[in-house]
């Protein structure tokens, strides 16, 4: 132990470790999830919302898709990050009912990165691009919502044109979904 | 010969258990450092050494055991836990009547019966209760967790509390991990080695099975307990929480899994199963837990008296992984420290500011910081985010705070984090009030 002391000291830089009253102390997690939000590439289509502002790890992101069929829609995301990021995932919810095939009906959102595949490399930025994603490009092959996913595999059009009178509030299948037009 | 002294001066025949322990430390060996003087102060050092042990499960049990056997004499023991039935097989310091108890004082009792001379001070419940004094009264910490969390916590905490001027604020952590047949055992010399949060990517994430799998198509029996876990309660039971302990909400998930296994031709949803699954309880092999546990303990042993070389020594290996499930395993390793890692990569500075200037004055004073030139900073505390640069809904709201004093933000002594667009690592500062 002494041994190790001493080449402490070697190794000492020039820096005064800091002493004083003792105090918490920012997190791992909330400087990861600092450090993921200075680099946030939202562009023009996304936002966000901290509906308490000194806590970072629990907001809202809304998508408005400027392309695809979910064109003029408004989706809102709630995020809850806990202090194990980011060797564990954000949850990310839906937090309305909409038609979507990776998407169920009380949010969940079946996206690799959110589950099977994440890394603790990976940041927020990569789980919004991925999520902005799954608007342009929904995905029948991973259906969470399986009449949507069978509406897309085997009726385009006809999915299209579901996609937008639940977007307006309408019922699909007997289904009711949520208003998210802007 | 130095070892018949130590034999002596006891008077016991109590110092007979120790016979063989005592002639490690009465001499050098053919590994032991040309300074290192064997002896008696040795073998006081080490009935000395105040020892904290994380965890009284699976591998505390084995981790307090072979310390007792190892000459420690002064061993804390914390956990939060009280005993299952489930635990008896493996964790051998409990017995049937203990269930129910709390697993440090049961441990603790026990080990102190068994090895006279030793003794153990449980404490019975969360690591985070305790604070920076409590920690700093041990020599060293040996984890035998299953969170990692838990061992985020201690290895963030073991690093704040290093401090340049005191050399007994170096506390190294000894972390054993098992997962079936694979385990872990590595050293840290928090700020000089490769820590805990530097080694995050060594842990593998949790093996999860695609959501629309267990949606669409289950093929196995944990597919249909996960589904029920993850929708179907989110569905029916939304507004109640969760509690993994309960086992009327284990036996409605039970019921919900069995039922849709049934759907799907499915065979093999069980009771315990639905708790193994739910609960994320990785089968624990007594072996594994023995083979790192050992290692670990063989690491405190020589650290605490210095007798042979151990794991950690800066720039040599520090991480010893062992694998039995395809055969066996081991090897050893140097786990570089990250440069910009956020807990060991930059520690907090004590800075100096008038506790009347505002956060913008503040900010403005880091641009012209000759170590680092902070142009567009990104500034909190653990409670409080004082002013983000992004995204913009987070500017707006925490621009108001840029006109205040810093004293309506901080207390004297409190560490903020900055983050900078053109540094990949955050700075901490303790901010300390001019008088
Ligand atoms: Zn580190």
């Amino acid at each position: 132990m002494l041994k190790i002391w001493s080449m402490k000291q070697k190794q000492q830089q020039d820096e005064s470790a800091a002493t004083g009253p003792k105090k918490k102390k920012v997190t791992a997690a909330q400087l990861r999830v600092q450090k993921d939000l200075s680099e946030l590439s939202l562009g023009s289509t996304m936002k966000t919302d901290f509906p308490n502002p000194d806590d970072i790890l629990n907001f809202t992101l809304t998508i408005e898709p400027d392309e695809g069929m979910y064109k003029g829609g408004r989706f809102n995301f709630n995020f809850a990050i806990n202090q194990n990021f980011p060797h564990d995932p954000p949850k990310v919810k839906c937090t309305q009912k909409i038609y979507h095939p990776n998407i169920d009906l009380e949010g969940n959102v079946c996206l690799n990165i959110l589950r099977e595949d994440w890394k603790p490399v990976l940041n927020l930025n990569a789980v919004i691009v991925g999520l902005q994603f799954l608007f342009l490009e929904p995905n029948a092959s991973d259906p969470l919502n399986k009449e949507a996913a069978e509406d897309l595999k085997s009726n385009r059009e006809g999915f299209k044109r579901n996609v937008r009178s639940a977007m307006g509030g309408g019922a699909v299948k007997g289904q009711s979904y949520e208003r998210v037009l802007k | 010969m130095a070892a018949d002294s130590a034999l002596t001066n006891g008077a016991d025949s109590q110092r007979l258990r120790w016979k063989y322990l005592d002639r490690i430390l009465s001499r050098p060996g053919p590994f032991t450092d040309p300074d290192w003087e064997p002896g008696e102060a040795v073998i006081e050092g080490l009935s000395r050494a105040k020892i904290l042990v994380i965890g009284a499960g699976g591998l505390g049990c084995e981790i307090l055991k072979n310390l007792a056997l190892s000459g420690f004499k002064d061993i804390h023991v914390i956990d939060m836990d009280t005993i299952d039935v489930s635990n008896l097989n493996r964790q051998f310091l409990f017995r049937h009547a203990d269930v129910g108890k709390y697993k440090a004082d049961v441990a603790a009792r026990f080990v102190e019966k068994r090895v006279k001379g030793v003794k153990i001070t449980p404490y019975c419940g969360k690591i985070q209760d305790k604070d920076e004094d409590y920690y700093m009264q041990f020599a060293m910490v040996v984890c035998g967790l299953d969170s990692i969390e838990a061992r985020r916590w201690i290895n963030a905490t073991l690093v704040g509390l290093f401090n340049e001027e005191d050399p007994d604020s170096l506390k190294p952590l000894i972390d054993g991990g098992t997962e079936g047949f694979k385990g872990q055992a590595r050293v840290v010399f928090p700020t000089m080695t490769s820590c805990i949060e530097c080694q995050l990517d060594m842990h593998a994430p949790r093996a999860a099975v695609p959501l629309c799998t267990l949606a669409t198509i289950p093929r196995q029996p944990q597919h249909c307990i996960e589904w029920a876990h993850i929708i179907a309660w989110e569905e029916e039971r939304k507004d109640i929480t969760l509690d993994t302990d309960d086992p009327e909400h284990i036996t409605w998930l039970f019921q919900k899994a069995l039922k849709r296994a049934q759907e799907f031709n499915i065979s093999g949803v069980t009771y315990s199963m639905t708790q193994g699954v739910v609960k994320n309880i990785i089968p624990a092999i007594a072996s594994t837990n023995a083979i790192v546990a050992a290692s670990c303990c063989n690491e405190a042993f020589k650290l605490a008296t210095n007798s042979n070389p151990f794991l950690g020594i800066p720039e040599t290996d520090n991480y010893m992984m062992y694998t039995g499930d395809e055969s066996i395993y081991t090897y050893t390793f140097q786990h570089i420290k990250k440069p910009d890692c956020p807990v060991c990569g930059n520690l907090a500075k004590n800075l100096e500011v008038d506790s009347k200037s505002t956060l913008q004055e503040f900010i403005d004073s880091l641009a012209e910081r000759p170590e680092a030139q902070l142009k567009k900073p990104t500034i909190r505390t653990e409670a409080k985010s004082l002013y983000y640069q992004s995204p913009p809904a987070l500017e707006e709201q925490t621009r108001p705070n840029l006109s205040k004093k810093l004293s309506e933000l901080v207390s004297d002594g409190e560490e903020v984090a900055i983050q900078d667009p053109a540094f990949q690592i955050a700075f901490k500062f303790k901010l300390v009030f001019k008088k």
